[in-house]
């Protein structure tokens, strides 16, 4: 493994040794415990898009290891507006660092950066592309809070041709022999591009009352306005997807609700108190799975 | 050569492209912009063939197939023979294979994806399905049918 530009580029094996380790992490992600495995180490995050969560959880995961970060956050001011092209800015970068975080508006920009990098090149998302760290943490979050990362049924909801994250989760979770529901509205369904690749059982559905009871876990993602090419279209259709306590009512208790953030109203705040809210124990883990990764990319020991 | 090929009057320089799948003929002069070239093209379609049951052949006069012509050919239709043909005789016979994949032969249809984007970049896609001609983008993994593919 040199290179994350996909979650297809890691095995199940590989997969299941970065969740461990992600695991056992997890005290030095919360600053209880110290370590210097990244001790010298420097990551450079490149970010030609905005993000916070992403570029901060890897930031604070490098820092724990005792390594250190640079990079920008915003591409105003690099050379990128003087025109500079990404391959000429990932050669430069890759000689600073001994590896590269890249967010990019455009798909295919990881891919493209790697095959011009020397040094490990971590996608942090590229467009409506891959995001295999985002994955990653979904994962690790799903066994945390589940004791299991098989044979669960796991309802997808929101914004499910558009989104991302539910396409590689898509994969990641058909490959650990689980069942997928689809829920959305049909302009916003999950494309067959996706679902043709699927080893698992799946599927479709337009109300979440039809499979809520049977769930495990609830996948929850923002429905776009900007999807929309009518804003009473959109007021219509996100109405019609909001979780609140009323609605979990016909819940297993055990089911998790997971988000990959940020929120608006897709989930109600009254929510947040209950045991199925996992979303801001999901965004915490973004940071020891990410630890577990960068040990693993440029930590020198196993 | 077979008897197919004296059905119009032998060439003396150029290329015979041979045993092409039946129909898909006009589809390669298209895509190797043949036509536009100014030499004398010959074209024959649905010629009664042993090997399939009909095929196409297209002759160009005093212009030898590029490196670059060879293998979009051997995308549209891969088992092709190219004849290349010197003072009638041929000179060279190679069979158009279809790769693994291509590399700056086609544009992807993802106007986000970085290959349409970034200056300087070049395409590249696998061959995701060989018996329809599928082809996937390396970078963004879009993958485009071949009616849909846009050869450069």
């Amino acid at each position: 493994m040199k290179h994350v530009v996909s979650i297809s580029d890691l095995s199940k094996k590989q997969i299941l040794s970065i969740l461990k380790r992600a695991k056992e992490l997890v005290p030095v992600a919360k600053g209880k415990k110290k370590s210097k495995s990244l001790d010298g180490k420097i990551l450079a995050t490149c970010f030609f898009e905005p993000s916070t969560r992403t570029r901060l959880s890897f930031e604070t995961a490098m820092q724990r290891l005792g390594g250190t970060c640079i990079g920008f956050a915003d591409p105003s001011a690099t050379s990128h507006l003087k025109g500079e092209t990404l391959v000429d800015g990932i050669k430069m970068v890759a000689g600073y660092a001994d590896a590269v975080v890249l967010r990019h508006p455009q798909e295919g920009s990881a891919r493209l950066a790697s095959e011009n990098s020397e040094v490990p090149l971590i996608n942090g998302g590229d467009g409506a592309g891959q995001h295999p760290t985002q994955t990653l943490l979904d994962l690790f979050t799903i066994n945390e809070e589940m004791k299991k990362l098989k044979g669960l049924n796991v309802g997808m909801l929101g914004d499910l041709r558009y989104g991302r994250t539910v396409h590689s989760l898509s994969h990641a979770l058909a490959n650990f022999d689980n069942k997928l529901s689809f829920i959305s509205p049909d302009s916003l369904s999950m494309p067959s591009y996706v679902t043709d690749d699927l080893s698992c059982e799946w599927s479709s559905h337009n109300s979440i009352e039809e499979v809520l009871d049977d769930l495990d876990v609830l996948y929850v993602t923002r429905i776009q306005k900007e999807r929309f090419p009518d804003l009473e279209e959109y007021k219509k259709v996100a109405s019609a997807y909001i979780i609140n306590l009323d609605l979990l009512k016909n819940a297993k208790s055990s089911m998790r609700i997971l988000h990959p953030l940020p929120r608006v109203t897709e989930i109600s705040t009254d929510i947040d108190d209950t045991k199925h809210a996992a979303y801001f124990r999901q965004a915490f883990n973004g940071v020891p799975v990410r630890m577990a990764l960068l040990e693993q990319l440029i930590g020198g020991k196993k | 050569m077979s008897d197919n090929l004296m059905r119009v009057q032998p060439i003396r320089n150029g290329t015979v492209i041979d045993h092409i799948k039946a129909g898909r003929g006009r589809k390669i002069l298209d895509a190797l912009e043949l036509s536009d070239k100014g030499t004398t093209i010959t074209l024959l379609m649905h010629v009664p063939s042993e090997k399939n049951s009909s095929k196409d052949v297209i002759k160009i006069e005093d212009r030898e197939l590029s490196e670059a012509e060879s293998q979009k050919l051997a995308l549209l239709s891969p088992g092709s023979h190219v004849n290349i043909i010197r003072n009638f005789v041929v000179a060279e016979k190679n069979v158009a294979e279809l790769p693994n994949s291509i590399s700056d032969m086609a544009f992807c249809s993802n106007v986000n994806c970085i290959s349409n984007n970034e200056r300087g970049a070049k395409t590249n896609f696998t061959i995701a399905n060989a018996e329809s001609l599928n082809i996937q983008c390396v970078y963004c993994g879009r993958k485009i049918a071949e009616e849909n593919i846009e050869f450069i």
